[in-house]
């Protein structure tokens, strides 16, 4: 290629500059594409070492035998089944700690009582790794879904308090002071100043905990369970078949994604002022 | 008529702020309030805004005694304070929620209009410069029309430029509502520009060295003569203020007199 070749590609590129709004779009699913280069290339390497028989893939089955394990499993309704399962765990546990991690969160970063009273009790069970007290929670709740609930809930709760307890906390006092001087009652200053300036930091901890819940329904479902993407885990263990343990690893993958995908969508209208919190979501 | 009387405060860790500070601010006039560092200019300004409370003293507005934030009074802090999730109008309208919304609407839409900012209603404030924000600040303490306007050193983020765009901004919005206006300063150009009166104040415990009255007309030429000697004036008496007392009265006669 000669100089002038380089030159006149560049103007060309230079002259579709105006349409580079249009074409942006573009360029960022390449971006994105790019992210997936080296899982595609590892799966059909992978692929191709088990079909030219260079490996039994029998403890890591190839991509297709579990993309057809998934199919299997979603024609019997199976998948259905144990997705629809962990996902009303996860819901379920997440709304009662989302819930009470909102509730107490807030509470304790309005009143500096309640803070003193509670946040040391709180901080030191947060520091009992949740795992360890399913025992306890079995023996309290039996072994079915309370239990579960209770185990996912507790996961959820943490990261929500310590977001929602810490945003009431740092809320500008300049902000408040205006408040006070256009004499805003109690009532008024929460609605109007405090619960807008705090959503951000809810939505990311409701993110995080939502995330924690999902790792929490594994561990709930390990502790026995008739259905559910945990239970196919151990089943797969159990059974000795590793295609189905991928394929479950697989639905989570996919499902602790779109669940999150949800989330921030309908987090997106309470933050879309701020200027830092996109580099974060 | 904003009036303040013997007004006192000490803080809880004894700090002495303000002692006996007494004097008035006239309808339709706009005073300054200039002194250095630590002379409880600002603490003087949230006391009358009623944020703070007053150790002694009284402050009334046209007779009325006021000792927590009331409608009568207007404030615009250092920095603009906007509620960053609200667009300017609604910025704005955030003190005057109690009204109907046609009215609230009006008065956002008139006021905003007169800070030439109505072009950028629908704006956030990160969207708009540090002295459109100030001017959505001032809009916001004007929309309620307070009787008495309390700005507590509102341009001393901004660059020169910006601040005398701002000035004139403001001495426009003044002359149509002609509100009490009591703006806290640390320069001394800004408060000979606006001020019909200069309240020089003294530090540890802040109280009032000297008030000097600016008999210029408006709008003032700040490269007439007349200006640059009333800018010494206050500038002599500010250096003076921070003096220990009893060489200030003697360095102030002659001390606008060494000047030139």
């Amino acid at each position: 290629m000669t100089v002038t070749d380089l030159t006149s590609e560049a103007m060309e590129r230079v002259a579709a500059q105006p349409a580079a709004p249009h074409r942006r779009p573009a360029g960022f699913s390449i971006k994105v594409l790019l992210g997936l280069v080296i899982p595609v290339l590892l799966a059909l390497a992978w692929e191709g070492t088990v079909r030219a028989g260079f490996a039994t893939g029998r403890l890591m089955p190839p991509p297709s035998r579990i993309f057809s394990t998934l199919a299997a499993l979603a024609k019997s309704g199976e998948l259905w089944l144990h997705t629809c399962a962990t996902l009303g765990r996860v819901l379920g546990g997440f709304g009662i700690g989302a819930a009470a991690g909102t509730l107490l969160g807030a509470a304790m970063g309005a009143s500096g009582l309640a803070r003193r009273l509670l946040d040391p009790t709180l901080h030191a069970l947060r520091a009992v790794p949740s795992i360890a007290w399913v025992p306890l929670f079995i023996l309290w709740l039996g072994i079915f879904e309370a239990s579960k609930l209770a185990l996912i809930g507790l996961g959820v709760f943490f990261p929500v308090y310590l977001g929602v307890e810490g945003a009431v906390r740092s809320v500008d006092r300049k902000l408040i002071e205006v408040g006070r001087s256009f004499r805003l009652s109690r009532f008024e200053m929460v609605r109007r100043v405090l619960l807008p300036a705090v959503l951000p930091s809810w939505a990311i901890s409701l993110r995080s905990g939502l995330g924690l819940g999902f790792m929490f329904v594994v561990a709930a479902e390990f502790m026995g369970a008739s259905e559910g993407l945990g239970y196919l885990l151990v089943d797969g263990q159990q059974l000795g078949k590793p295609d189905q343990i991928l394929a479950a690893i697989v639905a989570f993958a996919l499902l602790g994604k779109a669940a999150d995908s949800v989330l921030i969508l309908l987090t997106k209208p309470f933050i879309a002022w701020q200027d830092t919190i996109h580099t974060r979501l | 008529m904003l009036t303040i009387d013997r007004l006192s405060k000490t803080y809880a860790n004894g700090t002495e702020a303000l002692r006996a500070v007494t004097f008035d601010v006239p309808g339709g006039a706009i005073t300054a309030v200039i002194g250095g560092s630590g002379c409880g200019k600002t603490t003087l300004l949230r006391l009358i805004a009623g944020l703070d409370l007053a150790s002694s003293g009284r402050i009334a507005v046209d007779g009325e005694t006021i000792s927590a934030p009331h409608p009568a009074a207007g404030i615009v802090f250092q920095e603009p304070r906007l509620f960053p999730w609200l667009s300017a109008e609604d910025n704005v309208a955030f003190g005057i929620a109690h009204l109907a919304a046609g009215e609230r609407r009006d008065r956002v839409k008139t006021v905003l209009h007169r800070v030439g900012l109505i072009d950028y209603a629908k704006r956030l404030p990160r969207e708009l410069s540090g002295g459109q924000q100030q001017r959505v600040a001032i809009a916001r303490a004007l929309v309620a029309g307070p009787k008495a306007l309390l700005l507590d050193e509102p341009f001393s983020a901004l660059d020169a430029f910006t601040r005398a765009s701002l000035h004139d901004h403001l001495l426009s919005l003044w002359e149509t509502s002609k509100p009490a206006v009591l703006i806290v300063t640390h320069d001394v150009d800004e408060a000979v520009t606006l001020g019909s009166k200069v309240v020089v104040m003294s530090p540890k415990p802040g109280r009032i060295f000297e008030i000097v009255d600016v008999p210029l007309g408006r709008p003032r030429d700040r490269r007439s003569d007349a200006f640059d000697t009333l800018k010494r004036r206050v500038l002599a008496s500010l250096d003076a203020s921070m003096l220990p007392s009893s060489q200030a009265r003697e360095r102030i006669a002659e001390g606008a007199g060494m000047w030139w």
